[in-house]
């Protein structure tokens, strides 16, 4: 991990988000895979220096949290819902038609080193099973197929669109994202789509509401 | 027929509810300065007396809780939001996240004025940038318009507000490891007591919330205790937001009235996906236990929930139908609770591995009968042992699975799960298009 | 605890403190708020346990201690469940619950444990194996595939780390990180992965690092040095006191067929609770290695095997021909009861007062201050009331480094009893940070200015706490460099009204002052020009008052000097001032004078050594004695606090005697009566004279020295270069580094701004060290006294002294 004035600044920035130092630990991590794909032992080093912390400390953190990487992730991190809903209704194809595709299986790579594939845990997107996501990014309701599509569509480097959120970029973009979360990306994605509507949708078609206030301006 | 009542979700289809100016028009921020202008302890009184439950799956009265802090004891406060969301089957908090940022806000600052907090944290699971991106965008322009900050609409009380991402922790919704997390710390559980409310985030007084339970304030604030008293039942009061998913026709949010049954739910959701009966279903998350077709006419609230021998847990319901093996969904399920068990206490830890191990020789076809009761076994060294609810999540599903479904484990003692199950029978594609 | 004769219904509650809780059907009566699990220990009642360690904060983790507690649906953890009023506790042998519980548990922890008991060095001594005989099953219901790790993995030099053997119960890494403040081991990974572990390049080079060993329940932990040399139960164990500082630690050494083979800490409330550091645990190899094993005669200029009757004739006619000319310098590490043997010897052998103990940077003015404040003085400042002070102010001292056990109680009392601690030190260690301490950042040499600014008010919250009751100053040996600070320091005190310890390196030193190894003072701390303290002594020992030396005599200082003075003044070695010297085990490269000791060995005439090992001193003697070391031998200790600590021989047989034995028999072969010179003789007659009670010499304060521009700040390290650490690789390897310290400001003031490295010279020579820069006072330039490298006491420099730095070749 590289620590430029540029990082040195932005490493002050999320410290002082908080009321003890520590707090910034795990922003911080984001931010070290936003500068690697993964967290370094140098990049820990880096970290408990700026927090006076050891690095066993500093470990003890990166290691306990499935979004910090021990190796490089490449360029897309791809992660495929196998927990039983998402599964049951079409993850397992959907990870097998990518693993295939990619030639790797759980935390691996695919032989160049671009595209991370990982087995990821429920996704707070049931209702829009199966559930992918690229550089953590809603790729909702998924077949085997679009799937494919999808990283054909990155291999190739064309433009693809979250399904709920913005313009595809990278693995490390998202983790700048995470540690610095204002990324000027809010309005993309859009509105509630279609399943988040899915009770207004029907309440409005058959004259559904919640009862007014007396005198309430709700 | 319980009616749908769209209250949090009710402007959703604004195509930018999400910022301040589309929140702004559709009544937002309005409870704000009414609440600013009240008492805080009036304030805590008035969510007391609604009788609002805790909507992250414990249902502990939100009031109560925010009273148990100490007041005018000269430390700092804090407020932090549970916005961890990463409970199988869960799935409306995120929504809510993405959909309404600025309710939750003001929720945020409500509920800080109240218990006195000064600086607020927004605890979301890191896996969702876009509800990260957008709650943090939304506190920039709250910010920006003086609605967080110093000495908020002249009226004297300042608030920060931190948006936090996690890194991947299930058990970061538990709420003293979410704390621990929050300080930098491995998510892992603290002993209670002491509790947060006294010995929270740095040890000093602290409310953990829900994020559909802070968005319920602005809307109490506005309309009063007695409005929200005539949605839901007396121990149960108040709207929710449902999302249901599996095999419906139409997954999604559904705002109603706790006490609605499943089955309302299921026919709003235009039925069981392709006609079939519901085989098992889940009311909130796989951390509670199953329900068969028998229940659907049980109401969705915290009592009969308990009663019909399940838990109303997140509000979030699950729904499969015949084509599923339950032996297959509690096998993921205990993947799951052994893959996020923080590692901190003996019987999830380990009783997660052994279980996990057990339930894979019957997906695989090889279970015995022996290994059924010692699953049943194991799970009861599990229940009630284990240092926190995880542990007893991780004990729930089987159990109530055997309970309904015994034949099914005993068909895989001898025949392998996807045999007696093809998987894709079970798929939401294949003839029929992805959405 | 009392026990109450009946069922606590309708029993009024006299303590307010008090509840009445009945465990397993017996009522009793307990202290409010005490644990679950320590009320059933009072009781008898032994819970399973791994996590729970009474000196650790309650965690719950391993819920081996589930019990059933009246009115809770689910076991409790007695570990962390404190008695209420009424409290109905069942455990395991009243409770099924409890007794299924446990087995549940039990039955978990074993789950993925590899059971290698019969390679494990746990084995024997295994809570984890004794309690799965107890709460387990014979057999294992767990037919599936264990979690394997790589077997082990080095930690540190010294502790290696078996994964598959641990059961996430935490004990080392909240002793790393909530006892000795060194978080450098962690958990790491998560669920069933969850392992200890480093973090990348910081190895677990705590000083404590040792008693993570000591309480892994499990066989986990392991010691390097230890690893599969012995069988608990083919060890005798001792209980013994440590011979390496004067913390006073209370150890147990365990030896197999007369060899040690480990170290414990062992158990003392009031001391080392259950700690000590790694130099007490794993510094004994010395015992084995370069031990003089017979008498020695000089022959012809060179030094030979002999007879004891030889021997001791030899001495005895040397020693005697120079009667009344003969000094003693015994060093620090004597046992009591050999220092006072020195004592008497000196006084009654001898007819001499020319005694000191202190062959390290010492000086008048600290013998004024022993005598005045210390010697024969009773007991406290204590550990305890470390705990209940509200301030302590640290003068030259770094317990961490010169008394380990006294870091660990002021960190124990910031954290859990609000002491505030001050430190007036050169540098801002890491021990300051542990103890959560504010540094009073002092030039080396201007201590003794910086106290009296102090006493006037400088800080006025700082003066405050030190006025109020139970304040403490401890100061540490260095401040005998700088004159001045020693009477400050008793000013100070004095005007405050604290209490005021004095903190040696040496566990022997606090015993030597006490009885008598001192001029100008007999046992007891008793004035040798007081009539009545000469009286009192002279009675004991059976001899004519008027028959011991006038005194006061003279100190190492005086003594070299006079020998030094003798060449060329002398006519003939009876017109020597000093015939003769009678020397214990002493380092001569631990004092700055060290160049000057040598020479006076060189030229003194006579020179009797008695000594554990080969050295200097013995190469330069004329007779050698060999004599035991602690191990071989009984003895007491006196620490810091002033509290003796008695122990046995560790090592039964050994062909070694006492100081006491040898000195007494040289008396004997000089024809003079002394005694048995036994362990228990000195020590009835030490307890027969007891402390002084009269007057002691007034105290004269002396004026502080300007200091230099640039002065030099140092202490040795816990672990360095000393004599009595050799032979121990793994300990060595675990030592920091040697490198000499500096501010940014001052380094760049004298043009080291970029250097690496540092040359420090005085008019003697200079050594170079790696330069660092940190958190230094202004003007002072801090490096290890006595590491490999840094041996600045050759320079002739001590703390505060003058030197010149330059920047280094590297």
């Amino acid at each position: 991990m590289e620590v430029t004035p540029e990082v040195r600044s932005q490493m002050s920035e999320i410290i002082d988000r908080y009321p003890n130092s520590r707090s910034a630990l795990m922003p911080l991590l984001h931010l070290a895979q936003s500068i690697d794909d993964e967290v370094t032992p140098e990049a820990m080093e880096v970290i408990a220096d700026a927090l006076g912390l050891t690095t066993a400390e500093v470990a003890a953190v990166a290691t306990f949290y499935t979004m910090y990487k021990r190796k490089p992730v490449g360029r897309h991190h791809i992660g495929v819902c196998t927990n039983t809903l998402c599964a049951l209704l079409g993850g397992d194809a959907v990870y097998d038609a990518v693993s295939e595709r990619l030639g790797a299986g759980h935390d691996q790579t695919d032989v160049d080193g671009t595209f991370w594939l990982e087995r990821i845990e429920c996704q707070a997107a049931c209702t829009h099973a199966p559930v992918m996501t690229v550089d953590w990014e809603f790729m909702d309701n998924q077949t085997p197929a679009s799937a494919v599509d999808i990283i054909d569509r990155l291999a190739r480097g064309e433009q693809v669109q979250s399904t709920r959120g913005p313009v595809i970029r990278d693995f490390q973009a998202t983790e700048h994202t995470l540690a610095f979360p204002v990324d000027g990306l809010a309005g993309e994605g859009g509105e509630a789509d279609d399943i988040m509507l899915a009770g207004l949708t029907y309440a409005r078609e058959h004259g559904m509401s919640a009862p007014a206030a007396p005198g309430g301006d709700a | 027929m319980t009616p749908l009542t769209p209250v949090i979700t009710e402007h959703w289809d604004v195509p930018d509810l999400f910022t301040l100016d589309g929140y702004r028009r559709k009544g937002g921020y309005r409870a704000l300065p009414k609440a600013l202008a009240m008492d805080p302890d009036a304030i805590i009184g008035m969510v007391k007396e609604t009788g609002l439950r805790g909507r992250g799956g414990a249902g502990f009265p939100t009031g109560l809780k925010w009273s148990f802090v100490p007041q005018n004891d000269g430390k700092p406060h804090y407020l932090v939001v549970n916005a961890d969301e990463s409970e199988p089957g869960a799935c409306k908090d995120v929504p809510i996240m993405i959909a309404n940022p600025h309710a939750l806000i003001e929720g945020v600052i409500i509920a800080s004025y109240a218990i006195r907090a000064s600086h607020a944290f927004i605890y979301i699971r890191g896996e969702v940038p876009q509800a990260i991106r957008r709650v943090a965008t939304a506190v920039r322009e709250a910010e920006q318009a003086g609605l967080i900050g110093d000495n908020i609409s002249g009226s004297g009380f300042s608030l920060r507000v931190t948006v936090h991402s996690g890194a991947g922790a299930y058990i970061c919704g538990e709420e003293t490891a979410l704390l621990n997390s929050l300080e930098g710390l491995r998510g892992q559980p603290r002993l209670k007591p002491p509790f947060p409310a006294t010995h929270g985030l740095y040890s000093l007084p602290t409310v953990v919330n829900n994020v559909e339970t802070i968005t319920n304030v602005p809307w109490i604030i506005n309309n009063g205790v007695d409005w929200f008293r005539q949605f839901g039942t007396e121990k149960s009061p108040g709207f929710k937001v449902f999302a249901v998913s599996g095999h419906v026709e139409r997954p999604g949010i559904y705002e109603a009235p706790l006490g609605i049954t499943m089955g309302e739910l299921l026919e709003y959701a235009g039925g069981v996906r392709g006609g079939g009966p519901v085989k098992f279903w889940l009311p909130g998350g796989s951390s509670v236990p199953m329900l068969t077709a028998d229940y659907l006419d049980t109401p969705l609230t915290y009592e009969a929930m308990v009663e019909a021998g399940s838990m109303l847990g997140t509000g979030t319901p699950m729904v499969f139908n015949n084509t599923i093996s339950v032996v297959k969904s509690v096998t993921r399920w205990l993947e799951f609770y052994k893959h996020e068990s923080c590692g901190k206490c003996t019987p999830c830890r380990e009783g997660t591995y052994w279980i996990t191990g057990l339930l894979e020789k019957f997906e695989a076809g090889h279970g015995t009968d022996p290994d059924m009761d010692l699953l049943n076994e194991v799970c009861g060294h599990i229940m009630g042992r284990s240092f926190c609810a995880l542990g007893d999540a991780a004990a729930t599903p089987f159990p109530a699975a055997v309970k309904y479904f015994r034949d099914e484990f005993q068909t895989a003692t001898t025949v392998p799960v996807d045999v007696s199950f093809p998987p894709s029978a079970g798929y939401v594609f294949e003839g029929v298009a992805a959405r | 605890m009392t026990v109450a004769p009946q069922a606590p219904a309708g029993v009024e509650l006299t303590d307010p403190n008090s509840v009445i809780v009945t465990v397993d059907g017996i009522a009793v009566r307990v202290p409010k708020g005490a644990l679950v699990i320590r009320v059933a220990e009072m009781m008898g009642i032994e819970i399973p346990r791994f996590c729970d360690h009474p000196l650790l904060d309650p965690v719950a983790a391993c819920r081996m201690c589930l019990v059933e507690i009246e009115g809770q649906p689910k076991p409790q953890p007695a570990c962390a469940i404190p008695v209420t009023d009424g409290m109905v506790i069942r455990t395991q042998r009243t409770s099924e619950v409890a007794q299924v519980a446990q087995e549940g548990v039990m039955e978990f922890l074993l789950l993925n444990h590899p059971l290698d008991c019969p390679i494990c060095d746990k084995g024997g001594e295994c809570p984890l194996q004794n309690q799965a005989m107890s709460a387990g099953s014979g057999v294992s219901r767990f037919d599936l595939k264990k979690r394997t790790f790589p077997k082990p993995i080095s930690i540190s030099a010294q502790v290696l780390l078996d994964r598959e053997r641990c059961v996430s119960c935490a004990r080392c890494t909240r002793f790393a990180d909530e006892i000795a403040g060194d978080p450098m081991i962690e958990l790491l990974e998560r669920g069933a992965k969850q392992q200890v572990g480093v973090g990348p390049d910081e190895p677990f080079d705590s000083y404590y690092s040792g008693n993570t060993i000591q309480i892994c329940p499990v066989g986990a932990l392991t010691s390097a040095d230890y690893r599969f040399r012995a069988r608990p139960f083919d060890l005798v164990s001792t209980p013994t006191t440590c011979e390496h500082c004067a913390s006073g630690c209370s150890l147990r050494t365990d030896v197999r067929r007369g060899v040690i083979t480990r170290r414990l800490a062992w158990d003392d409330p009031q001391v080392n609770e259950e700690w000590n550091c790694d130099k007490g645990r794993f510094a004994f190899r010395y015992t084995t290695e370069g031990r003089v094993d017979s008498p020695l005669v000089r022959d012809g200029g060179e030094l030979r095997p002999a007879s004891w009757p030889e021997a001791l004739d030899r001495a005895a006619r040397g020693l005697a021909e120079a009667r009344g000319r003969v000094g003693v310098l015994t060093g620090g590490r004597l046992t009591r009861e050999d220092a006072y043997a020195y004592a008497k010897f000196a006084r009654v052998v001898l007819g001499t007062d020319d005694i000191d103990f202190r062959t390290r940077v010492a000086s008048d003015e600290e013998a004024d201050f022993l005598a005045a404040h210390v010697a024969g003085k009773p007991m406290g400042p204590t550990y305890a009331d470390l705990d209940a002070a509200p301030v302590v102010l640290l003068v030259g001292l770094e317990p961490e480094d010169e008394s380990p056990i006294v870091l660990l109680r002021l960190r124990k009392a910031a954290r859990k009893s609000g002491t505030s601690v001050v430190s007036i030190s050169p540098v801002r260690t890491r021990g300051i940070d542990k103890m959560n301490a504010q540094w009073w950042a002092c030039r080396a040499g201007d201590e003794a200015s910086v106290l009296r600014r102090i006493g006037q008010g400088e800080d006025t919250h700082l003066l405050e706490q030190l006025r109020s009751d139970g304040a403490v100053i401890l100061v540490g040996e260095r401040m005998a460099a700088v004159p001045g600070a020693l009477s400050q320091v008793a000013a100070l005190a004095a005007d405050a009204g604290a209490r005021l310890g004095w903190v040696p390196r040496r566990a022997g030193e606090r015993g030597a002052a006490d009885t008598g190894a001192l001029a100008g003072l007999l046992p007891g701390g008793r004035p040798i020009t007081n009539a009545q303290a000469r009286a009192e002594v002279a009675q004991v020992w059976g001899v004519d008052p008027n028959s011991l030396p006038e005194g006061p005599g003279m100190t190492t200082q005086g003594m070299v000097n006079e020998v030094l003075a003798d060449h060329g003044r002398a006519e003939s070695d009876q017109a020597r001032r000093f015939g003769a010297l009678l020397v214990a085990g002493l380092q001569l490269a631990d004092d700055p004078r060290a160049d000057d000791l040598r020479k006076a060995l060189d030229e003194i005439p006579f020179l009797v050594a008695l000594s554990t090992h080969h050295n200097e001193v013995t190469a330069a003697a004329d007779v050698v004695f060999p004599v035991a070391v602690v191990a071989e031998k009984a003895g007491s200790f006196t620490d810091w606090e002033g509290r003796t600590k008695a122990f046995s021989a560790a090592i039964h047989g050994a062909q070694t005697s006492t100081d006491g034995r040898v000195l007494a028999m040289v008396a004997d072969t000089m024809g003079v009566s002394f005694g048995t010179g036994d362990v228990s003789a000195l020590r009835s007659e030490l307890d027969t004279l007891g402390s002084w009670p009269g007057a002691r010499p007034e105290f004269a304060p002396r004026d502080a020295a300007e200091a230099a521009d640039l002065t030099l700040a140092t202490w040795r390290l816990l672990l360095d270069d000393a004599a009595l650490q050799e032979g121990e690789p793994h300990l060595a390897a675990t030592a920091r580094p040697t490198e000499a310290l500096m501010s940014a400001t001052t380094a760049q003031e004298h043009g080291l701004g970029q250097a690496r490295s540092v040359v420090i010279s005085t008019d003697r020579g200079s050594v170079e060290l790696p330069l660092r820069l940190a958190e230094v006072a202004a003007g002072t330039v801090w490096v290890p006294m006595h590491s490999e490298g840094s041996d600045v006491l050759s320079l002739g420099a001590a703390h505060g002294s003058r030197v010149r730095v330059s920047g280094g070749a590297v």
